[in-house]
């Protein structure tokens, strides 16, 4: 079908004023009249688009607020594991520093040889002063064997089974120690009492004992090995009229936080009762 | 019956394990609840229990074994208590709250004062004063603090051994 020449000329005109047009906008002489036409364009633009967000934003807020507690949750929880860790990782960390001085010691005293023991109770009874410890007859613990610290003397093995050990603290009301001043050659005794303190009982007279003095173990009595750290002396109290004087005594070691120790097995007590003379009937 | 019995063993070494520990290693100037003591005496002041002699020879064999103090004073101690609480059972009827307090504060002068004197008989110097005022008033104090947690507590394991028969 071939056109008609009235639809050629329409064609051509509607070109014709649309290039004209283009040209004008090139031209800028339609700025006036595109800016009222589509200034109100933009605001309708502007509030349907504001309008979708809000819309988008009151159907998606809800869940993200529900992702963010749910992350929130998973982080607390996460922030929870990691303090358990530290506090146990600080607990190992004190561990091995009462294990660190312990090795100190041992490697000081080279002619000893130790057995590393964890203390694992006390004394049912608030009588005596005794600590239980996780090594027995199994690791090659006996019955007497002195026990310390990197600090001092401890106590001595009271009993033993095959996997833990009673131990009788230097504290306790009926352990006698027999000790020297490290500033003299007295030779003395040292008492515990059901206070934990300790005393320095039947010192003679014309001993001088001064505020400081180290007190050492002197191995008279084959119970302990000499020249362990047992404290230092915290005031003395000296009667005329006494035969003896006493004085109190610090201990080197802190007994109400004992959690470690050294059993020193190379050492045999002596038993001495029977070299003890008896009264004749 | 028989399981009440059964029942003490793991009961009693669990809380020795828990004396040993923990308890003995708060004390309250120098003196320590005893929770084998409070045990005893919770236990057997439940109205339907029976086998308190069996729960006290127990925790004196454990604190026997545990414990410096000689066997056969725990054992004897832990016994007086339980015969001490078969008499009050059979006194006291009403107010079992008040008896254990009651029986809490007697049973522990007792036992602290029959492991005192046998120290004091075997040469160890103990200040009796001393031990009075430092070691067994606190003592009694712990334990009066403890005495109704651990009755409670004994009570439900009464209930749960023991439960109550309902007639139709």
């Amino acid at each position: 079908m071939k056109p008609t020449p009235q639809r050629t000329w329409q064609t051509a005109a509607l070109v014709l004023v649309l290039t004209g047009v283009f040209l004008l906008a090139l031209g800028g002489y339609l700025a006036p009249f595109l800016r009222t036409t589509l200034t109100p364009l933009v605001s309708v633009q502007q509030w349907l688009s504001s309008r979708y967000l809000a819309v988008v934003e009151f159907l998606t807020v809800p869940r993200d607020v529900a992702s963010l507690r749910q992350r929130a949750a998973e982080l607390e929880e996460q922030n929870a594991q990691l303090e358990t860790q530290i506090i146990d990782l600080q607990s190992q960390l004190r561990e091995a520093d009462v294990l660190y001085a312990l090795l100190d010691f041992a490697r000081s005293r080279p002619e000893n040889t130790y057995k590393a023991a964890a203390v694992i109770g006390r004394d049912p009874s608030p009588f005596l002063h005794y600590v239980i410890i996780d090594r027995g007859s199994d690791d090659g613990l006996r019955y007497g064997m002195p026990v310390v610290t990197a600090q001092g003397l401890v106590g001595r093995i009271a009993a033993v089974t095959s996997s833990a050990s009673r131990v009788q603290l230097v504290t306790d009301p009926s352990s006698i120690v027999n000790v020297r001043l490290k500033t003299g050659q007295s030779e003395v005794q040292l008492e515990g009492s059901i206070t934990g303190d300790l005393t320095l009982e039947m010192v003679p007279q014309d001993v001088t004992l001064t505020v400081g003095d180290l007190v050492l173990t002197s191995g008279i009595g084959g119970t302990y090995p000499a020249d362990i750290l047992v404290g230092q002396i915290l005031s003395a109290r000296k009667v005329l009229t006494d035969i003896f004087q006493t004085a109190s005594v610090q201990s080197a070691v802190d007994f109400s936080n004992l959690q470690a120790v050294l059993v020193i097995t190379n050492f045999r007590p002596v038993e001495i009762t029977p070299l003890i003379p008896t009264a004749i009937p | 019956m028989i399981w009440a019995n059964l029942l003490a063993i793991p009961v009693l070494i669990i809380i020795t394990m828990l004396q040993i520990s923990i308890v003995s290693r708060m004390p309250l100037l120098h003196g320590t609840a005893d929770l084998l003591l409070l045990a005893i005496l919770g236990w057997t002041l439940q109205k339907r229990v029976r086998s308190g002699w069996f729960w006290a020879a127990t925790a004196g064999v454990l604190i026997g074994l545990s414990s410096a103090i000689s066997p056969f004073v725990a054992i004897a101690s832990y016994l007086l208590v339980a015969a001490l609480v078969q008499f009050f059972k059979r006194q006291v009827w009403q107010a079992p709250l008040l008896v254990m307090l009651l029986l809490t504060l007697i049973c522990t002068l007792l036992t602290q004062g029959i492991t005192l004197a046998t120290l004091v008989i075997s040469g160890t110097p103990l200040p009796i004063l001393d031990s009075l005022s430092l070691i067994t008033l606190p003592s009694i104090l712990l334990n009066m603090v403890l005495a109704v947690p651990i009755y409670i507590i004994m009570a439900d394991m009464a209930n749960w051994v023991f439960p109550e028969e309902i007639e139709g």
